[in-house]
């Protein structure tokens, strides 16, 4: 008879928060209903909603054909008159497919009607590399989708967010998308006791410290938290800031970090050209430009499609070594001291 | 499909020619207003395909949903859009029905269930398709109708929608306003195969092509559809086959049609073949025709007086509703 292990902490996958997420949307909300691509008997391309279809039946789990802008559309049109669709993408490349309805009319149609109209709609989407998907199931284009006013994008980086964002994306009345990083799917941990909600306002400083500021999300938060424990074997303390949301942005907590290490580092798994990163570094500019101790930096993935074989997949998107080595030289500069 | 004509009152023939003469007469004051650069951006006139939102809008309830295309003047008007408020939102003004951020393409009211005013050929489909879920998820006994033209027809969200819409079995029902071009571009020029009507077949879903310069044989054709769709909750599809009398927008110097081929149509404008009808009928005196003129034209000032008299959104509330005000 094994010896009576005392009860830790219940474990759960980031897969298995967002399924709960879900699971807590649909018993709370008899509004909310979700569709996509083989979320019902297939269970979901990541198996997220993996039994949802047992509890909530095919009206709210609901099997779409391989029609991107229709049934993203349709999610559009039942928000509009009142239901509150959450529509899962498969992936983000996918979601091109229905960037005419994303862009055309769920950013658009409340600011083009005055106000009338609303699309409290929440899109999920399986984002990013790392799992030798090859260039048209890798990439990262919530930068892209961040450009866009009439949007809320955000980001689920943490087991917390990946359980609780869910329920702040649909108590808003604006359409939001959800990026979940793929490579985070098997990520395991607990929750953190006592926590019921969280927002989508506020990004949040996941490690502190007083030497650089790394600004990140997704899969790369959790490379700038690798590499911070490496940098502080060598003595340089890294604040880890977790963007949350892309759009808006978190102006004051990104200046308020940067006004205390004096120093940015960007780490955005998008390409680098017109990306996110240069956007962030581009208001460290406008609003702290004269507290820096150094130019900002960034990191961003390698300017090709995403290549399938492991090495040069590897190659392209930044790494924990890239972060210290970026780090490093924003705070002991060639020539140093 | 042979629709039976609804009996014709004296009433109720005026008061379809009387709506048809009055989307007529806002177009063409449309038409000198943008000549005096009052309204400026793209405007897209409807004229000759009025009788299509006079008859479909005779049958909607006001409870069921309607998404519309950028040529939806007559659609707004049909609607019950007031006038004055559709004059002022191609003035740019505050008091328009989309406070100026609109313009002519983009005319919404969300008290009458008016969707908009879509400027992205078939845009509108999937979100009628999703209006329609949810009508259907709530039980609800309304439809969304949903308007597009035969450009539409060749854009994928055409397809994916009547294949979703079929397959869930939602009530929509699908009014193609086939005008013949796409643009400048003809029918038969971009469909291998031009019959609208039959493409529905692909998708199991019953469709009709209707006379749409006939606003009687429009309104019996959407009536009979509405009650095929409420009762089986499964799409239809219309095509209604119209003609543009004007150019497709202000910029159309209409290299791609023949003059002769606008005057044959021309010869069969709905609101000349219904005030025929109605005087042989001896429905309609000219003093009946003079006095339904003269109430457009007494409309018509009022909407433009209106419009010109009211303020602008104040530059200060540009940012106003990219997000929206009120709580989900």
């Amino acid at each position: 008879m094994p010896n009576a292990v005392p009860e830790s902490p219940a474990t759960l996958s980031y897969r298995d928060a967002v399924r709960e997420a879900l699971r807590q949307a649909l018993s709370e909300d008899p509004r909310v209903f979700l569709m996509g691509e083989d979320v019902g008997r297939y269970g979901g391309s990541y198996a997220v909603s993996k039994g949802l279809l047992a509890s909530f039946g095919p009206e709210r789990i609901r099997d779409t054909p391989l029609s991107e802008s229709a049934f993203v559309g349709a999610g559009i049109g039942a928000a509009l008159a009142g239901l509150r669709p959450i529509v899962e993408v498969m992936t983000v490349n996918f979601s091109l497919l229905a960037l005419d309805q994303i862009v055309n009319n769920a950013a658009t149609l409340s600011h083009m009607s005055g106000g009338q109209l609303s699309v409290p709609l929440v899109i999920r989407l399986a984002t990013g590399a790392g799992r030798q998907l090859g260039a048209q199931h890798s990439h990262s284009l919530e930068g892209w989708y961040a450009h866009v006013p009439g949007l809320r994008i955000a980001v689920p980086s943490t087991l917390d967010d990946a359980r609780f964002m869910l329920a702040a994306a649909l108590a808003l009345p604006d359409p939001v998308l959800l990026f979940e990083h793929l490579y985070l799917y098997n990520m395991e941990g607990s929750l953190t006791e006592g926590l019921a909600r969280v927002d989508l306002e506020h990004a949040a400083i996941r490690r502190s410290g007083r030497d650089v500021t790394l600004i990140s999300y997704g899969w790369s938060l959790h490379k700038c938290l690798a590499a911070a424990t490496t940098l502080a074997a060598e003595g340089i303390e890294a604040e880890v800031l977790d963007l949350r949301t892309l759009r808006p942005l978190d102006d004051a907590a990104i200046m308020a970090s940067v006004r205390h290490t004096r120093r940015a580092l960007i780490v955005d798994e998008g390409w680098r050209s017109g990306s996110l990163a240069a956007e962030i570094a581009m208001r460290i500019n406008e609003q702290a430009f004269y507290e820096l101790d150094a130019p900002v930096a960034r990191l961003c993935t390698a300017e090709v499609p995403i290549p399938y074989a492991r090495h040069l997949e590897e190659a392209a998107l930044p790494s924990p070594a890239g972060i210290v080595a970026a780090a490093r030289a924003l705070v002991q500069p060639a020539g140093g001291d | 499909m042979n629709v039976p004509a609804t009996p014709l009152t004296r009433e109720h023939g005026l008061a379809l020619l009387g709506a048809m003469l009055r989307i007529r007469a806002f177009e063409d004051r449309c038409y000198q207003l943008y000549g005096q650069m009052k309204i400026r951006g793209f405007l897209h006139l409807c004229n000759g395909e009025e009788a299509i939102a006079v008859g479909a809008m005779q049958v909607l309830g006001p409870e069921d949903a309607i998404v519309a295309t950028y040529r939806e003047h007559g659609h707004a008007l049909a609607r019950g859009i007031p006038m004055e408020q559709v004059m002022a939102e191609l003035y740019g003004k505050q008091s328009g029905c989309s406070r100026g951020r609109g313009g002519s393409m983009h005319l919404f009211d969300a008290s009458r269930r008016f969707y908009g005013g879509h400027a992205i050929v078939a845009g509108g489909l999937p979100v009628a398709v999703g209006i329609a879920l949810a009508q259907k998820l709530r039980a609800e006994p309304n439809l969304t109708a949903c308007f597009f033209g035969d450009g539409a027809v060749a854009e994928g969200e055409f397809h994916e929608s009547l294949n979703l819409a079929a397959l869930w079995k939602l009530p929509v029902l699908f009014v193609c306003e086939n005008n013949l071009y796409a643009m400048g571009t003809a029918l038969e020029r971009a469909q291998a195969e031009p019959d609208i009507s039959a493409k529905a077949a692909a998708y199991r879903i019953s469709a009709a092509a209707i006379d749409g310069m006939d606003v009687l044989a429009v309104q019996a054709a959407v009536a009979q559809a509405c009650r095929t769709v409420r009762a089986g909750s499964a799409p239809m599809l219309l095509e209604m086959r119209t003609y543009r009398f004007r150019a497709h927008s202000m910029f159309d110097p209409q290299l791609y049609r023949e003059r002769a081929e606008v005057e044959a149509w021309q010869k069969r404008d709905p609101i000349s073949s219904l005030t025929e009808r109605l005087q042989a009928l001896g429905m309609l005196t000219a003093a009946d025709l003079q006095r339904l003129q003269r109430d457009c034209e007494t409309e018509l000032d009022a909407a433009v007086q209106f419009a010109e008299g009211s303020a602008f959104e104040p530059v200060s509330d540009l940012e106003r509703f990219v997000y929206a005000e009120r709580s989900a």
